[in-house]
């Protein structure tokens, strides 16, 4: 398809788009206009490769070069050198932080060697932007496969044997819902897309829809074929201007191409698809709450039953999955069950991707086999803990999911062993916490987003996570009681049996995972006022002690001037200095003006 | 202005008359109709309610519930503070008081003169370059405290530019 000498592929998502890769898209134009080679490289910008925290990434075919943190000013170098000499430019590849050596590959690194892409496995590969593309790696061979070979009884059937499960968070198994979908006649049937993923530090499926739309639309036409739908909408955040906008094209593409539309590759079926957009309400994740969004109604749950593929988008029998469950959907088509089967756990077949992120050093998009561990997720493919600092907690599921603590490392991640140690699946965010985290601060902003976001149709979910979040501010402060602790599991359980969708069943989670993993830490705050990760501001006191060699340079940056010489004094002169303990704000500015060797200001 | 505003109306209109249905239609209309007034005040909200042929109070509650929608008016300059959890173990929450104190007001809050708003932002998915903020839709990545007063300066300078 790209007949040229050499191909540049640079990564086009959201994370290098922040970090500048279309100036260096731009500066490589340039450059290669510049030395009049313009015409011997295709420059294609694909979906994310994953590794966020080294983008801009720019990968150099034909021989597979993995460039990192590229910047406009690199590429003429990268032009004269690589591009016209063929050779590498070192101090662009990724320089492993273990043994000091060059990867010129991306599996030569310790964050790509444990992965296997099957939901991103066009990610990075193909340019988002062009069906053409798509073909070129097979691209709608399955939705051809389901047309001409496969009754919609046979689609099920394959998908049930796969045991794919949905990806959104419960791992509910989708050839299940597809043959509920079936079942329930009606002349009137809908695919949905749940692209409204919500939960704060997760980007999968943005990801997969920026850089691999087409598969999405291929499988929810594929479901459509399966249980008899004609017409599909993908429900997608409004914060997500670029996903939008590629889902956009690739639909229009697909439409010209005729792989939506009426008499899709002349089988006599027809199926298309449109984009609705969001408005920002977590709780709209939920498949009810999301229906009554779509009609036009506030985003609150409906009762189940009747679940959705019996009555759900305006009445009619509804089918809604998420992205990365539809991304998955055509290569089990055209690979067979048995290969998806093949990867993974027997309970949880396939692979999940994950979005690693907080306090680890390789920040990124991963996808690993079902029963990796969460030790090889954090310290090989994640690298460990930066700054030389010691692990505390790994929290998945986000608002919905636990705080998982270090005795737990070794569990095999899958859908039904991270509900076994109180956390869950969730959509697939992972945030990485180490010791100067405050496990009591974290329960608490969970919980301050899940009040923020509850819809307030049910009472025990409005108010009763108010009142944990109350109890967890009080803690914070250094005003709780030994009695709160008993309350806030009381009022967790409360929450969790009586409220009516996942929002309410799920949000004391990250409290009561503190609970049960940390509870050293509330203690701490209780019973001696003290926050042993010194982040709870009440409990925390900034003192510069006898080290002070009354530089002055903390007096400078203290917004609120509450540091004064008015200390011991020293042998020329000076006064030591003091903080004003009434005046200080905790903001922590000093800390880091202190000179690392002095190091006179600490946190008690 | 008056005439401005007549067009502005009119442009909504337009688009509200193209839908094939205005069944459901709610949601998008307010997108546009934020898209094009900025915000929607009481008057936008009553004139969506004739146009769709809906209670007012049924536009009133739909724009309350879902984040994505204001009712004020925003600032000229607009920092957005990303407060995801990825962020905010890397700091956001020290960034954005440092706004709030640089700036002398509360988070999401516009100033009374109009030029400045700060809100806390969900996630926007840049996770490698926390903490990130985005100010006037350009993102500024892997910040620290003593990033925001030049942020600041140099917005005051392009305004005063411009």
């Amino acid at each position: 398809m790209h007949k040229t000498r050499l191909q540049i592929l640079i990564c086009g998502g959201t994370g290098c788009i922040s970090s500048g890769c279309l100036e260096v898209e731009d500066a490589l134009v340039a450059a290669m206009e510049k030395h009049g080679i313009r015409n011997e490289a295709t420059i294609l910008k694909v979906g994310c490769f994953g590794f966020c925290e080294q983008g801009p990434i720019v990968k150099i075919y034909p021989d597979n070069t993995f460039y990192v943190q590229v910047q406009a000013q690199d590429c003429e170098e990268l032009v004269t050198e690589h591009l016209l000499k063929g050779k590498h430019v070192d101090r662009l590849l990724f320089k492993s932080p273990l043994t000091g050596e060059l990867c010129h590959h991306h599996m030569d690194m310790a964050f790509y060697k444990t992965q296997l892409r099957i939901a991103l496995y066009h990610c990075g590969v193909v340019d988002p932007e062009n069906i053409e593309d798509y073909f070129g790696v097979g691209g709608y061979e399955a939705l051809a496969i389901c047309l001409t070979e496969h009754s919609p009884e046979k689609i099920i059937e394959i998908i049930k044997e796969s045991g794919l499960r949905g990806r959104g968070g419960a791992g509910f198994p989708t050839g299940l819902k597809w043959e509920f979908g079936l079942k329930n006649a009606s002349d009137k049937k809908y695919i949905i897309c749940n692209a409204d993923e919500g939960d704060p530090g997760a980007f999968m499926d943005r990801s997969i829809m920026e850089g691999d739309p087409h598969a999405v639309l291929e499988a929810m036409a594929i479901a459509a074929r399966a249980i008899g739908a004609d017409e599909g909408v993908v429900y997608i955040r409004a914060e997500y201007p670029l996903a939008v906008n590629r889902l956009n094209v690739a639909i229009n593409q697909a439409r010209k191409y005729g792989m939506l539309g009426e008499n899709i590759m002349g089988s006599g079926f027809n199926f298309d698809v449109h984009v609705h957009l969001g408005a920002g309400a977590f709780v709209c994740g939920e498949e009810t709450a999301l229906i009554n969004s779509l009609e036009g109604l506030r985003g609150e749950p409906r009762l189940r039953p009747p679940f959705p593929a019996q009555k759900g988008f305006w009445g009619q029998p509804t089918v809604n999955c998420n992205v990365e469950t539809y991304a998955c959907v055509p290569l089990i088509i055209t690979k067979g069950p048995d290969w998806f089967k093949s990867v993974g756990t027997p309970k949880s077949p396939g692979t999940k991707v994950f979005a690693l992120a907080g306090k680890i050093n390789n920040v990124g998009l991963i996808e690993v086999p079902m029963g990796t561990t969460l030790r090889e997720v954090i310290f090989e493919i994640g690298g460990g803990i930066p700054n030389g600092k010691k692990f505390k907690a790994i929290q998945t599921g986000g608002p919905s999911g636990g705080c998982i603590s270090e005795k737990d490392l070794d569990v095999g991640v899958d859908f039904d062993t991270l509900t076994a140690i109180g956390s869950m699946m969730g959509s697939g965010g992972m945030i990485v916490m180490d010791e100067d985290d405050c496990m009591v601060n974290i329960a608490k902003f969970y919980l301050e987003f899940t009040v923020e976001e509850s819809c307030g149709k049910c009472t025990p979910c409005r108010i009763g996570n108010t009142r944990m979040y109350e109890i967890l501010e009080r803690i914070t402060k250094g005003l709780g009681k030994p009695e709160d602790l008993v309350e806030l599991r009381e009022l967790g359980q409360t929450i969790k049996d009586a409220s009516l969708c996942g929002l309410g069943n799920t949000a004391p989670n990250p409290v009561l995972s503190t609970l049960n993993n940390f509870m050293h830490e509330y203690e701490a705050h209780v019973l001696h006022g003290k926050c042993p990760a010194g982040a709870c501001k009440d409990l925390v006191n900034f003192v510069i002690t006898e080290k002070c060699i009354a530089c002055g340079l903390c007096v400078k940056v203290c917004p609120v001037s509450c540091i004064h010489p008015t200390g011991t004094e020293m042998p020329n002169g000076k006064k030591k200095f003091v903080i004003d303990q009434e005046e200080c704000i905790k903001c922590g500015a000093c800390i880091p003006k202190c000179p690392p060797k002095i190091g006179a200001i600490i946190k008690e | 202005m008056e005439k401005n505003e007549k067009a502005l109306y009119a442009e909504l209109d337009a688009y509200i008359d193209a839908m094939p249905t205005k069944q459901g239609a709610l949601i998008s209309v307010l997108h546009k109709a934020q898209d094009i007034f900025g915000y929607l005040p009481k008057e936008v909200q009553t004139h969506v309610a004739d146009k769709l042929d809906v209670p007012a109070s049924k536009v009133y509650g739909v724009l309350t519930f879902y984040s994505f929608f204001t009712m004020t008016q925003k600032g000229k300059n607009r920092v957005n503070v990303c407060m995801g959890t990825a962020c905010f173990v890397r700091g956001a929450d020290k960034i954005l008081e440092r706004f709030e104190r640089d700036l002398n007001m509360k988070a999401n809050t516009t100033s009374e003169d109009k030029l400045w708003s700060l809100d806390a932002l969900r996630c926007i998915g840049a996770c490698g370059l926390a903490p990130i903020i985005t100010v006037n839709g350009k993102s500024h990545g892997r910040l620290v405290e003593d990033d925001v007063p030049g942020i600041i300066a140099s917005c005051l300078e392009e305004k005063e530019g411009a």
